[in-house]
């Protein structure tokens, strides 16, 4: 990994918007130290990896993985809201969505 | 700026993407019950609210009606693909993210063939078709027009969680100019008679089965880089899709014209005003932080499914146009006419159950159409194909001409039978009464000797004249074909 390609502070708090994570000046300063480095650690497969080496996103070789298109069993809307922080009229309520529509 | 000036003066370029739902049994991921209405918070299962422990597992009919799609939009389907994972917080995707795809979708690379409203025939290159879910739904409540400003919370029903969905991506649509909306209307159009015609959704605009956004940019002539563009969100029918793009590019104009910058933005459409209106600042794809889908495996469709789905593709609307073009021999002004007016299945079902085409033709374009007009109604809901073809059959037959087939379509229409009963009970056949037609007809030649002079010198269209008469002394129930040949025989031509 180059210096170039280094985590900066704007970038870990642009993530940690994005997350809706509260977090501190030293706090941003020290993840963006952290996932450099562990950014940097991961980087080292490239160089064992060759252009042979497909990229890989599940370790276990399997593939399509389907079931047929039939109904099963549902819960009803008592079980469903059963563990929501609050409810009206069989929906799940929530807060106020801000800033957007 | 109005539209009319916007596109002499800038080119636009659009991009659409349309969803679809599709019509499967289930959902994507999980085997809850795909369908509309029901009590809020039924059709669900812990994989629809994304409880913990809950694993997704991909619906083999969802894969194989968005094969379906990519094949029918000749898009290469994909050897190995990926579900992905697009991140953000809202509450309509109880998950937290909105299981997708992304840099590996099912279907790539194809075209759709537009026909516009006047037969021109124009190419939108596809650039992709994937597989995706739908969104619960929000319900704002406390503001006072239902939307989010003035909410004071939402209500949330997350039966439509989790439906298949198909996305499909254009490239970017140049050249269209000043036809750009319409071109926008036609494609979306197309797509849903596709998706008809495969049988892989409702495709009911109505009921939010087939949801369309707009992209609209302008740039100064089509060799300049593409202009900044809008999104506008969840158009949902054919006319508004062409009044938001006509309303954009002439806002877009009017604020380049003022040497503003368009913001690069999503925008609501207001169907009322046929306005839109700011969203919110379109998010870079990279916040939504794409990444494989750890839950669900790579899907690599057999060449063979491919193969055999390829062969059971059903003749799409366009080709289907034109074989019936070319058995029925109608002109393309007529054809056009019949699409446009939505009577093409009608007059092929009529066709199918024994009605020659240009009787069919005559009769749905004609007096169906009128009497339907008369009711604010569609052709196709005041009479069936099958009675259209009864009515054909018994002019065909002699027992009825012109004008009694139109008082027994009338009968029909009222629900008094069918073709054959309606004209029982009222009385209306023909009778074969040659004895009066015989008379009718020396009547009317001695009545008028100087048509009879015509006829004989040649005017055969001045037979009309005596038909009149002829026709009122059989109180109309004269067979025209007959009192002609009678007319020929007496007057000796």
């Amino acid at each position: 990994m180059t210096e170039s390609s280094a985590i900066t502070p704007e970038q870990v708090e642009h993530l940690a918007s994005l997350s809706r994570i509260a977090m501190s000046e030293d706090e941003l300063k020290s993840l963006a130290g952290d996932l450099t480095t562990i950014l940097g650690n991961v980087a080292r497969v490239n160089e064992v990896a060759g252009d042979d080496v497909p990229a890989t996103s599940h370790p276990i070789p399997l593939t399509n993985v389907m079931r047929p298109d039939v109904v099963g069993p549902t819960l009803s809307s008592e079980q469903a809201l059963a563990a929501a922080p609050a409810a009206a009229d069989d929906k799940f309520l929530v807060p106020q969505i801000l800033g957007e529509e | 700026m109005k539209y009319e000036d916007a596109i002499k003066k800038y080119d636009p370029v659009i991009g659409i993407e349309v969803h679809v739902e599709l019509g499967t049994a289930t959902k994507m991921f999980d085997a809850a019950p795909n369908t509309f209405g029901g009590g809020p918070n039924t059709n669900i299962t812990p994989t629809s609210l994304g409880l913990p422990g809950s694993l997704p597992v991909v619906n083999e009919k969802g894969v194989e009606y968005a094969i379906k799609i990519g094949l029918a939009l000749g898009c290469e389907i994909a050897e190995t693909c990926r579900f992905a994972r697009k991140n953000y917080f809202y509450p309509d995707v109880p998950k937290d993210f909105q299981t997708s795809q992304s840099d590996e979708p099912i279907a790539a690379e194809g075209q759709v063939e537009v026909e516009l409203s006047d037969g021109t025939l124009v190419t939108v290159p596809v650039e992709r078709a994937h597989m995706e879910e739908d969104a619960g739904k929000n319900t704002h409540v406390g503001g006072a027009t239902g939307r989010i400003h003035g909410a004071d919370h939402s209500l949330v029903d997350y039966n439509r969680a989790g439906v298949p969905l198909v996305e499909i991506v254009t490239h970017p649509i140049t050249g269209t100019g000043e036809r750009a909306a319409e071109v926008a209307a036609a494609y979306v159009r197309t797509l849903r008679d596709i998706f008809r015609a495969l049988d892989v959704s409702e495709a009911r605009m109505e009921q939010g089965n087939v949801r369309a956004d707009v992209n609209v940019s302008l740039r100064e002539s089509p060799d300049a880089p593409l202009g900044t563009r809008t999104e506008t969100k969840n158009v949902n029918s054919f006319r508004s899709i062409e009044r938001a793009v006509r309303f954009e590019i002439a806002r877009q104009a009017t604020l380049l014209e003022a040497g503003e910058k368009i913001v690069q933005e999503t925008r609501h459409f207001h169907e009322e005003s046929g306005e839109t209106s700011s969203g919110r600042p379109k998010s870079d794809a990279d916040d939504y932080r794409y990444f494989p889908e750890p839950d669900l495996v790579p899907l690599q469709p057999s060449r063979e499914w491919v193969d055999r789905l390829r062969e059971t593709l059903p003749e799409l609307p366009a080709q289907k146009r034109r074989r019936l073009l070319a058995e029925w021999k109608f002109s393309d002004l007529e054809m056009r006419d019949i699409v446009n007016a939505g009577l093409l299945e009608a007059i092929e079902d009529t066709v199918t159950a024994g009605a020659k085409p240009s009787a069919a033709r005559k009769w749905w374009t004609g007096e169906v159409a009128r009497l339907a007009n008369q009711e604010d109604r569609h052709p196709t809901e005041i009479v069936t194909p099958a009675q259209v073809a009864g009515l054909v059959d018994l002019i065909g037959q002699g027992k009825l001409n012109d004008k009694l087939a139109k008082e027994v379509l009338s009968g029909v229409v009222a629900g008094e039978g069918e073709p054959a009963e309606v004209m029982d009970a009222r009385g209306l056949e023909i009778v074969e009464d040659t004895g009066a037609l015989e008379a009718a007809v020396e009547e009317a030649i001695a009545a008028n000797p100087d048509v009879v002079e015509k006829i004989k010198g040649g005017k055969m269209q001045a037979i009309g004249a005596l038909m009149g008469p002829i026709m009122k002394a059989t109180r109309g129930q004269a067979d025209a074909g007959k009192a002609k040949e009678l007319i020929l025989a007496k007057i000796g031509v």
